[in-house]
């Protein structure tokens, strides 16, 4: 067990090793920390840069807030200045932090005063920490500046402190992922002297705050925070020291935090508390809220608060789960045993006691269950989930229709009563009501079903309880089938809202699985990319009633194409700006998000498992708001899938390019070995045979003298044909086969074909059995005959001398059937498939050509949309098939009128 | 020697012109040669060839270019001799005006071949001529009777004057355009599909086998060419 923990944990291990690598290629990040304005950060800042500026570092400046004070002014002397952005907002012009200059300019430091200003709207980001990312992760440097009140963890601290609330926070991720943070220091006394002499700059309608904020135990608080804060981060810097040289004196233990989070404002606090129990135990910690079934119905502010406090733990670092069961209590325990959580963090009970009696408490149920995790209450609610007040107003608005049935009810069973009155007891009766308080629960939930309970007591009390016609009762034991009666109308009606909401939960749970079943199986039956996402984006629009703009990336770049690939919705300018930072960036963006919030459009990147694929522009309907996060998180899912579709067809795209790629070199290999070969081996013949003519040593006598001649006219005749194949073969081979079809008579192109092999078929018999009445053929006579060519060749190669040739042709259903027939000895088995491919050549056939010939005849026939095939006939002897579809029907030749040449006129 | 025919070679390349120029001299041709299209025509216009071979890839200029000229004011036979083998060369070159079209490389046969029907073109085609022959085939221009082996052969007014204009031109390959232009007239001259059909029509009733004809050959993509073959001795 010891020997486990001195070493580090390999996990952590990786952790680190990732960090740096994230770390590599982004820029340092460098915050001047002070515990309130007028400590000198700036300042401090500003003489640092000119340090560097020594040692002959590019530092820029990207913008400093120097609030008028000569003294900082003059300290910015002549460092290089980036120009402002102005931006003009309600007539204002503000100044801000020019990004995408920064971005172009590249320096290699850059100074940003004041890491928790909000940038002014229709900024690329809202806040600056966001830009300051951007220019870390384009691998700039930054130095920035950053008061302890605008630390997100210790926001509420420093409230507590001060009683000022500040609005403008950075999240702690930011400032954990500093490289170095110095502290500006300065002693309160000093600092209050400096605001006296007014070296302070406080924006004016800030005085009066001025005076609450500036007090000495406030500072000297803040003070106090700003030195724990920087102590914590050293300390975490020694930690990883010891970590990486196992340094292991004292191992924190594997502690992690589990905080549960629910919609109600106090969870914000409870979120602060466990970033600030983390951050001092160095422990994970994750954020938690349970959906029970009632959270498929929460108001719609109770559920932006829900997100808003799940978005806040995200990102002051936390992991962030969202878990669904019916009970809260017993779901949080078993995610937190699964996941060797060590300490729960709840809120505090809010409600009365009574409340805990009647329901059971949560926290109990926790503390009880929780076996050897710790479990913290700290101020806050325990409304993870739990219906808490806003509960109440839960309920499906209650039609006034509903009211009127409760009273239609109670009147029905008040008669049906009246009537069965004299034949049953008081109890049955009301069974009778009963029935009618179930039936008002079932149709119409909660209010009605109580006012029907309430209805029937007083209907019974007033018709059936004697003295009959008043609300009097004269035997007191009827008060107890009242209150039994009033008690069972609650329970239904609360079942019933119960059984509701579990069935509207599931319903949407159900359609959210069954969309998601829907895009897969669409995405799965598609195979071209377009086909893809226009599924994708047809799914998305009709699910989010939207319309929608799907834009992918180009394979071969990398970069965002910037035309719609899929979707109904055309982009402008600031779309297309959202849209390429969602595919740069890998993060939402745009409407109802902290970046570019100023679109019209909600932006999401299309994931892959390398990065992003694509983006999704959505805009939402007239009057819809923007997403929220359900939807969102269900969008999520929608685009990994068709990042993942996408991507396969790619991979498979790419796998098949490369196949080609192997081929072809493949191809090429073997056409220079075949090429080569069969060059040099006439070349060599035609050499030799001329050099021996020419010797005048060599005595030949007349009969040699022209076997030599011969040879050299034999092996050039074969050259040619060689050299002819292979242009052919290039002209079919690359595409470029341009094919002028004409309308020709199969006879004549099979006739000039004969006509040129004449010799080369001297002695075969050859027959022609053309139908009568075939039809002119759509083809290019010249690449036609050439088939027909270098079949009839084929077959004289591959035949003994004497052997027969046939040319049938005749008409076929769809166009017209030629073939050539040898009675030769057939093909070898098995090479029917492969006698077309290119280099092929047939056993036995090594002297005879490349192996184009019938790859030229293939070619030439696929060329004009025709099929060729090869194969035995069962009687012996090959056949060449080819099937030509008509091309329409062949033009008319006006007939001449009868007549004989003998009666023309001279 | 010098009695021989006359006949200009326009040829860029050496090697060519030394083959040529031995086979030539040694057939009995008297031989001027040119290097470049401008030196081609300037010795035509002063020696006036009796035939002139002509290479397509000239370095001052297109070939065909220069048969246009030339038409323009002779009627010299003009042997294009080129390494260009598409049929679309082909057919452009025949349309300027050229006789006939050898494809490099080529034999000497070949060649001589096609010199003596062009040859022959330029000495027959005296007027008065009354009938025309080729192997079993006959035409008496007058009385238009068409005989195979010495039988008639009943042809229509098309095919008859399609026959006579192959005829007239036997050995020597005429473009579709051409044909088109001669026997239905200038309108015609895009309709192949016409002149295919009269042919195999023709065929039919001239030769044994259509299928394998012996008599008019077709150049694929370029146009026909009936035969030389010389007149079959009487039957009988």
């Amino acid at each position: 067990m010891r020997a486990d923990d001195e070493r580090p944990d390999p996990t952590e291990l990786l952790d680190r090793v990732k960090a740096e690598q994230a770390r590599e290629g982004r820029g340092a990040l460098k915050i001047f920390f002070g515990a309130a304005p007028g400590v000198g950060k700036t300042y401090s800042m500003l003489e640092s840069a000119h340090r560097l500026r020594a040692e002959g570092i590019d530092v820029v400046v990207g913008c400093i807030e120097t609030h008028g004070r000569k003294e900082t002014e003059a300290l910015v002397g002549d460092l290089p200045m980036l120009p402002r952005k102005v931006i003009e907002h309600r007539g204002a012009k503000l100044h801000e932090l020019d990004l995408e200059g920064a971005l172009a300019k590249h320096p290699g430091v850059l100074l940003v005063d004041e890491l928790a200003h909000t940038n002014a709207p229709g900024s690329v980001h809202k806040k600056r920490w966001q830009d300051v990312m951007d220019l870390l992760d384009a691998g700039i440097d930054v130095h920035t500046t950053l008061n302890v009140q605008h630390v997100e963890s210790l926001n509420d601290v420093v409230r507590e402190v001060t009683g000022i609330r500040v609005r403008e926070t950075v999240p702690d991720a930011v400032i954990e992922r500093a490289d170095d943070i110095e502290l500006v220091d300065l002693p309160p006394d000093e600092l209050l002297q400096r605001l006296g002499e007014g070296k302070v700059y406080v924006a004016e309608q800030a005085e009066r705050a001025k005076e609450r904020f500036f007090r000495r135990g406030n500072l000297l608080a803040l003070r106090e925070l700003a030195l724990r804060r920087t102590a914590q981060r050293v300390d975490a810097d020694v930690q990883a020291y010891r970590r990486d040289h196992a340094i292991d004196a004292t191992w924190a233990a594997g502690e992690r935090i589990l905080v549960c989070v629910g919609p109600a404002p106090a969870s914000a606090g409870l979120v602060r508390a466990a970033r600030r129990m983390a951050g001092g135990l160095r422990a994970p910690w994750i954020a938690v809220s349970v959906e029970s079934p009632s959270s498929g119905g929460l108001p719609a502010d109770a559920q932006r608060r829900l997100d808003g406090h799940l978005a806040l733990a995200e990102s002051l670092g936390a992991e962030v789960a969202r878990l669904a069961g019916d009970s809260v209590a017993v779901s949080l325990l078993s995610f937190a045993k699964k996941r060797n959580v060590t300490r729960i963090i709840v809120g505090k009970p809010t409600h009365s006691r009574l409340r805990d009696i009647l329901r059971g408490s949560l926290v109990d149920t926790i503390v009880r269950g929780s076996g050897s995790i710790d479990v913290l209450v700290t101020s806050g609610s325990d409304d993870v989930g739990e219906r808490s007040d806003e509960a109440r107003t839960l309920a499906p608005a209650t039609p006034m229709t509903g009211y009127w049935a409760a009273l239609a009810a109670v009147a029905i069973a008040t008669t049906a009563s009246a009537l069965v009155q004299r034949y049953l007891d008081l109890a049955d009766l009301v069974m009778l009501y009963l029935l009618a308080i179930v039936g008002v629960a079932v149709r119409w939930g909660r209010g009605p079903s109580i006012a029907t309970a309430a209805l029937s007591v007083l209907a019974v009390d007033f018709f059936f309880v004697p003295p009959f016609y008043t609300l009097a009762v004269s035997d007191t034991r009827h008060f107890l089938t009242f209150a039994m009666m009033f008690l069972v109308g609650i329970f239904i009606s609360g079942l019933m809202l119960r059984i509701r909401r579990q069935e509207r939960a599931s319903r949407l749970r159900e359609e959210r699985t069954a969309s998601l079943y829907a895009l897969a199986r669409d995405l799965g039956s598609q195979r071209s990319e377009d086909a893809l996402v226009e599924v994708a984006a047809r799914q998305v629009e009709s699910m989010f009633d939207a319309k929608v703009a799907l834009l992918v990336s180009d394979p071969e770049t990398g970069r965002l194409s910037e035309t719609v690939r899929a979707g109904g919705e055309h982009l402008a300018g600031q779309e297309l700006t959202v849209a390429r930072w969602v595919f740069e960036h890998g993060k939402p963006a745009g409407l109802g998000t902290d970046t570019l919030a100023g679109a019209q459009v909600y932006a999401a990147p299309v994931p892959v498992s390398t990065g992003q694929v694509g983006a999704l522009v959505l805009r939402p309907r007239m009057g819809h708001g923007p997403l929220d996060a359900e939807q969102r998180t269900l969008l999520e899912a929608l685009l990994r899938q068709t990042g993942l579709a996408v991507e396969r067809g790619r991979l498979a795209e790419e796998a098949r390019a490369a196949a080609v790629r192997a081929k072809t070199e493949e191809l090429r290999s073997s056409l220079l070995s075949a090429v080569s070969h069969d060059l040099r081996t006439p070349l060599a013949g035609i050499t030799g045979a001329a050099t021996t003519l020419l010797d005048p040593i060599s005595q030949l006598d007349p009969l040699q003298r022209e076997e030599m001649l011969t040879t050299i006219c034999e092996e050039a005749e074969r050259l040619e044909r060689l050299v002819g194949n292979l242009l052919d073969m290039t002209r079919v081979d690359s595409g470029g086969l341009q094919i002028k079809r004409e309308w020709v008579p199969v006879e004549e192109m099979v006739g000039s074909a004969l006509t040129r092999l004449e010799k080369k078929l001297a002695g075969r018999p050859i027959s022609t059995r053309l139908d009568e009445d075939l039809p002119l053929v759509s083809v290019d006579p010249v690449l036609f005959e050439q088939v027909f060519i270098n079949l009839l060749e084929n077959a004289a190669k591959h035949t003994p001398p004497k052997c027969a040739l046939e040319i049938r042709a005749e008409r076929s259903p769809d166009g017209v059937v030629i073939e050539v027939r040898d009675d030769g000895p057939g093909l070898p088995k098995g090479i029917e498939e492969r006698i077309f491919e290119k280099f092929f050549r047939g056993p036995g056939a090594r002297a005879h050509g490349v192996g184009l010939g019938l790859a030229i005849c293939k070619g030439i026939v696929d060329a004009h949309g025709g099929t060729i095939t090869a194969h035995n006939r069962p009687e012996g002897g090959a056949t060449f098939r080819i099937r030509l579809p008509s091309e329409g029907e062949a033009p008319t030749v006006p007939e001449e009128p009868p007549g004989s040449s003998r009666e023309m006129k001279p | 020697m010098s009695e021989g025919p006359l006949v200009l070679l326009v040829e860029d390349e050496p090697q060519m012109r030394r083959f040529l120029r031995a086979t030539l001299t040694s057939h009995g041709f008297r031989l001027i040669e040119a290097e470049t299209s401008k030196d081609g025509m300037m010795q035509a216009t002063a020696h006036n060839p009796e035939i002139i071979l002509l290479d397509l890839g000239l370095p001052d200029g297109d070939g065909i270019d220069l048969t246009r000229e030339l038409r323009t004011w002779t009627n010299t036979p003009i042997i294009v001799i080129s390494a260009r083998g598409r049929e679309a060369d082909k057919v452009e070159a025949l349309d300027a005006g050229a006789d006939d079209y050898l494809t490099k490389p080529f034999g000497v046969n070949e060649l001589m071949a096609r010199i003596r029907v062009a040859q022959r073109r330029t000495r027959e085609t005296a007027p008065g001529e009354t009938a025309l022959s080729a192997g079993p085939l006959k035409v008496d221009l007058q009385k238009r009777i068409v005989t195979l082996r010495g039988e008639e052969v009943h042809l229509t007014p098309l095919e008859y004057r399609l026959v006579v204009l192959l005829l007239k031109h036997r050995g020597k390959v005429l473009t579709h355009r051409q044909i088109l232009k001669e026997v239905w007239g200038p309108t015609y001259a895009g309709q192949t599909h016409y002149l295919r059909v009269y042919m195999a029509q023709l065929r039919r009733k001239l030769e044994p086998d259509p299928a394998q004809p012996k008599l008019v050959t077709t150049e694929p993509g370029v146009g026909y060419r009936l035969r030389d073959l010389p007149e079959d001795p009487p039957a009988e």
